[in-house]
């Protein structure tokens, strides 16, 4: 069934009886060439690009919950493509260029909200740094602006520009940065899939993997054995705990990290605006309440729930940038487990078994990226070959001395 | 999180600086271990769910290096011990 605005009218005037549910609940085949571990976003989308772009059939997703239980579901749904490095930059790009005709492409409204990212500036240093970042990004295809003081304080009037510490001297702006309806993204890239023939089997959890002579066969499920030709694993934030049935360990750990919503306020903030000094990020939903969070809790943790004292740093980060919100109640807070890399860039890689492909890493930074990563993992999976773009997320970075540290922390998970 | 300090009782886990798990008490010897050794000790991790000995540091108070078992899905911590004392039961001298 295809959506439009003719169909809204149409079901209206004869009581809704017309909709059908959006996707199938298959059974388990024996068999199929293709098994995506994890029906998250970046999951559902390498399925989704598997059959659509790739032209490739018999594709399984197998989520452990239900389809978007997950970190897609619980992010600040922020994307942007602002990034220093070359090996991350061309990526995100890709993905913001995939963001910008999502939902044309699988015909869902997903909210893809274009209102502009700004990250404030309080240095010198700081303006000389984002400069080089702009640059960089304009140099690699992307758009960015420089903003001066008044430039901002014309946008967002009330914010504190004389704290006494921070003091706000400008901000690097991305206009075709913004929000998206995180958990539209997930239903979006499940009804396409499944439009395509893809099976996507729910409450299957897999147990183990079974490998011969150095290659996939399948998987063990808790509905039964399943094999496979290859299989992909897109489960940021258990990758470590999927991976060891196929006995690897990752350059990563899992960490928490907690998100917030106020209650809803008039209009307030338009776009989304990082104070990075004082770890503190924010956003306005379309209901009215503030999207926001900040720092991880900084210990392992697959609690998907943080502890009280990052919730209140992240308190008076906001206080300190935005003394108006004093009074404002926060409706609830919550946690997701993220894979925290060695230097703070994700994977999409093979691995030693062969046909046994991986997807992960993505530190708090994996939501934007879904378009572009389902579309990697799915050509690396099809061709056996990485994509231009995503040639860098390598598993044996290491080893090599190739690191992609945006932020010059070394392997310490959690400060990236 | 309360930790119990070994000789500080409990003490609020704000005071203290995480540093990672507590396989990193085990560093190869700079003189025989090769690259990949070196690899796998700075950049591979084990990362439980469940169970975890991990290394806090007490820079708000004694500035003690503490080996911390505690189980990642609950934080619930089971065990608090001077990773000093760690190192040596596992035959460090220093």
């Amino acid at each position: 069934m295809r959506y439009s605005g003719f169909r809204v009218i149409a079901e209206a005037l004869t009581g809704h009886k017309g909709w059908k549910p959006v996707w199938r609940d298959p059974t388990p085949q024996a068999e199929y060439d293709y098994i995506i571990i994890g029906g998250g976003g970046h999951g559902l989308a390498t399925a989704y690009y598997l059959a659509k772009e790739f032209k490739q059939s018999r594709i399984a997703v197998l989520e452990k919950g239900y389809l978007g239980g997950g970190n897609v579901g619980r992010n600040t749904t922020i994307i942007r493509s602002n990034y220093l490095l070359d090996g991350n930059e061309p990526f995100y790009e890709f993905s913001l260029k995939l963001w910008e005709g999502l939902e044309q492409d699988f015909n869902y409204n997903a909210m893809v909200s274009q209102r502009g990212i700004i990250n404030l500036i309080h240095t010198d240093a700081q303006r000389d740094a984002a400069t080089r970042r702009g640059n960089a990004m304009i140099m690699h295809g992307a758009d960015a602006r420089l903003l001066s003081r008044d430039e901002v304080r014309q946008m967002y009037p009330w914010l504190n520009f004389d704290n006494a510490r921070f003091p706000i001297k400008g901000a690097l702006m991305q206009p075709r940065g913004g929000t998206v309806r995180h958990d539209a993204v997930a239903w979006g890239y499940a009804r396409g899939a499944d439009q395509r023939g893809v099976d996507l089997i729910q409450n299957c959890e897999v147990t183990g993997m079974r490998i011969e002579n150095g290659r996939i066969k399948g998987v063990e499920t808790t509905r039964g054995y399943i094999g496979a030709k290859k299989v992909g694993v897109a489960v940021a934030g258990s990758s470590s705990k999927v991976m060891a049935h196929a006995g690897m360990r990752l350059p990563i750990e899992s960490h928490v990290l907690q998100a917030f919503v106020s209650e809803g306020l008039k209009p307030l903030i338009d776009g989304v605006m990082t104070f990075g000094a004082g770890h503190f990020y924010v956003s306005q939903s379309d209901k009215g309440g503030l999207v926001f969070g900040g720092d991880i809790d900084g210990y392992n943790s697959y609690a998907q729930r943080g502890n009280l004292p990052v919730i209140e740093d992240v308190a008076e980060g906001g206080m300190a940038l935005m003394p108006a919100i004093g009074r404002v109640r926060l409706l609830r807070t919550w946690g997701g487990i993220m894979d925290m890399s060695m230097d703070g860039s994700p994977f999409i890689d093979k691995t030693h078994v062969e046909g046994l492909y991986f997807n992960g890493g993505w530190c708090y930074g994996g939501f934007k990226a879904t378009p572009a990563s389902g579309w990697c993992f799915a050509h690396l999976m099809a061709k056996d070959e990485p994509h231009k773009t995503a040639t860098a997320y390598r598993l044996d970075r290491f080893r090599k001395g190739l690191m992609i540290d945006e932020k010059g922390q070394g392997a310490q998970p959690n400060l990236h | 999180m309360i930790i119990h300090h070994p000789i500080l009782g409990p003490r609020d886990a704000q005071e203290f600086v995480y540093l990672g798990d507590a396989s990193l008490i085990d560093r190869p010897d700079g003189m025989t271990a090769g690259v990949e050794e070196f690899h796998d000790y700075l950049y591979q991790r084990t990362n439980p769910a469940g169970e975890h000995q991990e290394l806090w540091y007490h820079e708000q108070g004694d500035r003690s290096w503490l080996v911390v078992t505690r189980n990642t899905v609950t934080h619930e911590i089971t065990k608090v011990e001077l990773a000093r004392d760690v190192a040596r039961a596992r035959g460090r001298t220093k």
